[in-house]
């Protein structure tokens, strides 16, 4: 079972490595879509500092769900998505790596570079390091969440617009917790709260998550 | 072995068949008959558990398959109309991930050899986004001479392929059922068995010559 896990894992980080612009437009969308703000809005640093995690969390949120798109339909064109469910492994198991891989690839870049980024926002160190927790403790369960959207509108035509439609209103208590915990810090309240609810949320759709996933794939492969 | 009782199939609002029952058992290859669009892939399809029939079971060694899906999955493999292969990766990366789910451990050595017998010399480590149509074939009918499985699914096994490989293809699906296989296959042409016996079934309402 472990050895199924990690060989889905490998080959869909393989896949990624072969075919580099689907993280990359993910990652520079992040990029861009911060990037914009402070040009926008202008040089205020006070308002600057005010709107960044707001700003961060929406670009984060939308970043995964443009991502979010590629997470099974490639798999389910060609084929291999049907064969993954009628393997003798756990569709469970197969389903949760392939949420890590997606994850490693359109998650973890942006973690890594907000703090870069941070900077045109003139965040303090302190309020960086919150926002990079938060990120890292949120942005999986975005993955989660999206993967089950993604998975219902397989195969359908616009199937884009409709995972916006389904998942973004899932993402909702993501990004009121997340950008939430930055703000609490930088106004010296304390987001421990904040986080930990992010943590919650993260366990919930970590075990709930591929049990819908797999049950909307299997409606979908039909 | 594979039984099916009763079994009906629903797309959209048209039922495909209904009432449908067979059995297979050790030693005995299926062969599947229908005009186009009679529910030949369907039956397949359902009978791998893909879909859900709408009524009837489909039961293996005397246990629904939807009842013991690991169980089954590890006894039976399915080709369909996709070839179920990455194009991003190449032919041996593709196997070696097809055969750890399907439970088997093969080494690397085992895999390049079984690309070599289904004639892919030469081709095993370009991707195969770049091999022709009937060479993609031969990599996913690759699978055949690797698996454990005795119950084999295959839809259209012989499209793409040409004469040599569909002889070795027949022999290689002869030589399955000679050691107690059972295979189901959907295709135009005649399968020929040496030993073993060939069922027929037919679907659909057409008689032969009839468009």
């Amino acid at each position: 079972m472990f050895k199924a896990f990690y060989t889905v894992v490998m080959r869909d980080l393989l896949l990624a490595v072969r075919n580099r612009s689907d993280i990359l437009t993910t990652v520079f969308f992040f990029i861009i879509a911060i990037s914009l703000f402070p040009l926008g809005v202008g040089p205020e640093l006070n308002t600057l500092r005010e709107i960044a995690p707001g700003v961060f969390w929406v670009a984060a949120l939308l970043a995964s769900m443009l991502a979010l798109e590629r997470l099974f339909a490639i798999d389910y064109a060609d084929g291999t998505l049907e064969q993954m469910l009628i393997t003798p492994q756990p569709a469970t198991i197969l389903v949760l790596a392939k949420v890590l891989a997606h994850w490693l690839i359109t998650g973890v870049p942006l973690v890594l570079l907000s703090p870069l980024l941070g900077l045109q926002y003139d965040l303090s160190s302190e309020a960086i390091q919150v926002l990079m927790l938060t990120l890292f403790l949120g942005t999986p369960s975005l993955s989660l969440i999206g993967a089950i959207g993604a998975a219902l509108t397989l195969g359908l035509r616009g199937g884009g617009v409709l995972v916006s439609l389904l998942v973004l209103p899932l993402y909702i208590p993501v990004l009121i917790f997340g950008a939430g915990a930055v703000e609490a810090t930088v106004s010296g309240l304390g987001g421990a709260g904040h986080i930990s609810m992010l943590g919650a949320i993260f366990l919930l759709s970590l075990v709930l998550s591929p049990l819908a996933t797999v049950a909307a794939l299997r409606v979908s492969a039909e | 072995m594979l039984e099916v009782n009763n079994l009906e199939v629903i797309r959209g609002d048209r039922s495909l068949f209904s009432e449908l029952g067979f059995s297979l058992n050790t030693g005995e290859l299926l062969h599947l008959l229908g005009h186009n669009g009679s529910g030949k892939t369907t039956l397949l399809r359902t009978l791998c558990g893909l879909i859900k029939p709408s009524q009837g079971v489909v039961s293996w060694k005397g246990m629904n398959i939807r009842r013991q899906r690991d169980e089954f999955a590890l006894e039976m493999l399915f080709l369909g109309h996709l070839n179920g292969i990455k194009a991003d990766l190449t032919a041996v990366e593709n196997l070696r991930i097809l055969s750890r789910l399907d439970g088997l451990d093969v080494s690397d050595d085992e895999l390049w050899q079984v690309l070599e017998k289904m004639g892919l010399y030469g081709h095993e480590d370009l991707a195969v986004g770049v091999l022709s149509q009937g060479q993609k074939r031969r990599v996913s009918l690759a699978r055949l001479l690797l698996s454990k499985s005795p119950l084999w699914l295959l839809d259209e096994p012989f499209t793409a392929l040409d004469k040599a490989a569909v002889d070795f293809l027949q022999t290689v699906i002869a030589e399955h059922v000679e050691n107690d296989g059972m295979v189901i296959l959907t295709t135009h042409q005649d399968v020929g068995l040496t030993t073993g016996e060939v069922k027929q079934l037919r679907l659909g309402w057409k008689k032969d010559g009839d468009v």
